[in-house]
């Protein structure tokens, strides 16, 4: 369990992300606010386009034109990161923040071998020499667990397989020993038993460094056995966040009741799923007010016209009227109906 | 759900399939290099049965030979060694051609990715139509036309969908499209490949209740094809495990999962990740699958078992009772 009283490694407020096209600007993320707390593994799960991973580019400042960071904030360890130049900006991505994609293929060059590539991110962060970033490039390889190291580290990458790969591109997370990692479909492209080697060596790595991590993916799977805590998304906003047991077993948000009873699993009845009618809108066409409303069997008038903010339900936050303190009788909604 | 199809006759037989892919370097460069062919068994004996009006269920990791096996079932493939039958016509021998030809209109097949599978350029009325007129199911526009809309119903579209084209719709709309293309010849014997992998799961779960209901509607046949387990054990009334190319394991669909019986089946059972195994330790997976093309003596499972003993590296075991093990064979594991 993460400490609960230390200040949040990473800390994200109000984060807005727009892509100005011609046909209008569309919002890929509507002021987004959580936290992660120091050796925490926050998962993010959404469908497709429900912004898991432009979350991921935001907070390392990858956004391409056109698109832009609109609004909001992101602090790592109390120090603003979203405003700084692009030569500062470099010497926080990969140095105090980790990168782990979803394809290992793409992560890696194909025309050098590991050991080049190790060492010159090690080397490039740290005042090593070449012995001793080669050295350390060896420890990271065992510590991913990566057999014999010291003669594979010599490989090509297509010399790997899929799964050995993503541990080496791990590897290259963590050479310059950073606080956060960010972690975007990490076992996606894998097998299930690799999949499962691969989870177990992330948590293993955020228990013994204390590393945090920003798990996002799709599978509600992973994020239950890895998680700590996770966050929902739903069409740029966060629909519920908390512990991720809360969350899994007694979901608040209809969305997220929707999500998990959708998801087959293997124990239990084999019963009909639960069916979410339709599907994620498209950005340049949210709904107003609750950007879920169209697709909610318990929407209501206000519902329509008025956005829902997360507000604490328990230890964890819902995006939703139905937990909303009925506040002055909605004017709003009256204007509506 | 009560699904009593264990009396039912079979409906596909499938016996001691095998595929072997010759991936062997070019003529010159094994000249020069003085390498030898090589060839890769993607399917080693597989053999199984399907009746009629049930689920059967093919899982598998990458490189298991799944894909091939729906391939050659079809006969979109043809089989290396082994025979497919299908309601006592056998898909390869030269001789039932005639009868074969008769067959085809009854088995469709839909594939993983519905992007790739309709043909971009074409409404999806003509998409839907394609059967029909190639068969000469209905005659004339009109009632070609109706039975369009009436299939577009019946997957849970609108028939004014008809004009228009694949990229106007979603994945799992273009699914449904698939469906509704697949049962437009009157199919009662479906392939499916991998159906809702490319599909975010709140609408993997719309097609997979539509496939449930449609089976309960018109007594089809599947032969399911996935990697995902608990997609499987949702509509499954038998599986199959297949480990590099060969079936490892054949049970009903409750029990692969109550009461597992191949090493390997326990350890793929063990690896998924699930949402009813919050915060719950697991045991850790052993090794990966090895390279197909230089598979391991006897038991190809056998370097990753923790049941192994000196036979499994010798000889390959036969599917007695629906597993493949010698450990269990010989009666070296406890039931679980």
């Amino acid at each position: 369990m993460p400490p609960e009283d230390a200040a949040p490694v990473l800390s994200v407020r109000d984060l807005t992300v727009e892509f100005v096209t011609r046909r209008g600007t569309l919002r890929a993320l509507d002021r987004i606010s959580f936290d992660v707390a120091r050796g925490e593994v926050l998962g993010v799960v959404g469908e497709s386009g429900a912004g898991k991973s432009v979350t991921g580019s935001a907070i390392i400042g990858l956004i391409d034109p056109p698109g832009r960071i609109a609004g909001g904030e992101v602090r790592l360890a109390g120090e603003r990161i979203d405003d700084l130049p692009d030569e500062a900006m470099r010497k926080v991505r990969g140095k105090r923040i980790g990168m782990i994609f979803q394809d290992p293929l793409t992560s890696l060059n194909p025309l050098y071998r590991i050991s080049e590539q190790l060492i010159e991110t090690i080397q490039v962060h740290t005042d090593l020499d070449a012995t001793q970033a080669r050295a350390r490039a060896i420890a990271l390889l065992d510590e991913v667990g990566i057999p014999a190291p010291e003669k594979r580290i010599d490989s090509y990458p297509h010399q790997f397989s899929g799964g050995m790969r993503q541990r080496v591109v791990i590897a290259l997370a963590l050479c310059a020993e950073p606080e956060f990692i960010i972690a975007d479909e990490p076992t996606t492209a894998l097998d299930v038993s690799v999949q499962a080697q691969i989870i177990a060596l992330i948590k293993t790595l955020c228990r013994e460094r204390g590393t945090s991590v920003m798990l996002v993916t799709h599978d509600m799977g992973v994020i239950a056995e890895t998680a700590d805590r996770v966050a929902v998304m739903y069409a740029g906003r966060i629909a519920e966040i908390g512990p991720v047991r809360d969350v899994v077993k007694e979901p608040l948000h209809p969305y997220a009741q929707g999500l998990m009873g959708a998801i087959p699993s293997l124990e239990g009845e084999t019963t009909r799923l639960v069916q979410i009618p339709g599907s994620m809108p498209r950005l340049s066409a949210i709904p107003s007010g609750c950007a879920f409303n169209p697709r909610c069997g318990q929407a209501f008038a206000r519902c329509h016209v008025e956005r829902p903010e997360l507000v604490a339900v328990g230890d964890r936050k819902v995006a939703c009227h139905l937990y909303d303190e009925p506040r002055r009788s909605g004017a709003g909604a009256e204007i509506a109906a | 759900m009560s699904r009593t199809t264990a009396d039912e006759p079979a409906l596909v037989e499938v016996r001691d399939l095998k595929r072997v892919f010759d991936v062997s370097k070019p003529w010159l460069n094994r000249v020069i290099e003085r390498a030898p062919r090589q060839f890769l068994k993607a399917v080693d004996g597989v053999s199984f049965e399907i009746r009629k009006g049930e689920t059967f269920a093919l899982v598998g990791e990458s490189g298991s030979g799944k894909s091939t096996v729906a391939r050659m079932v079809v006969g979109l493939l043809p089989p290396t060694a082994g025979t497919v039958t299908i309601d006592g016509v056998s898909m390869n021998d030269a001789a039932a051609a005639e009868e074969r030809q008769r067959l085809r209109r009854r088995i469709q097949m839909i594939f993983q990715d519905p992007y790739a599978s309709l043909n971009p350029r074409w409404r999806v009325g003509r998409i839907i139509a394609e059967p029909i007129r190639a068969f000469r199911l209905v005659d004339g526009e009109a009632a070609i036309e109706a039975r369009v809309g009436d299939l577009l119903t019946l997957v849970g579209l609108h028939p004014a969908d008809r004009v228009k084209f694949p990229h106007e719709f979603s994945g799992g709309q273009r699914q449904r499209i698939a469906i509704a293309r697949a049962l437009a010849s009157d199919a009662e014997f479906i392939v499916c490949d991998e159906p809702t992998s490319a599909l975010d799961v709140s609408v993997q779960a719309q097609i997979l209740n539509l496939m449930r209901d449609l089976q309960e509607r018109l007594g089809l046949t599947y032969l399911f094809i996935s990697h995902n387990l608990a997609v499987v054990r949702h509509m499954a009334s038998r599986i199959g495990v297949m480990y590099l190319g060969r079936l490892v394991e054949v049970s009903e669909g409750k029990s692969l999962f109550s009461a597992p019986r191949h090493p390997y089946t326990r350890m793929l059972l063990d690896a998924v990740p699930d949402v009813a195994m919050v915060g719950k330790a697991r045991e850790a997976v052993k090794g990966e699958i090895p390279n197909p093309i230089a598979p391991p003596s006897g038991c190809t499972f056998h370097p990753r078992c923790p049941l192994v003993f000196d036979r499994c590296r010798l000889e390959s075991p036969p599917v007695i009772d629906g597993v493949a093990c010698h450990a269990v064979q010989a009666g070296r594991v406890a039931a679980a």
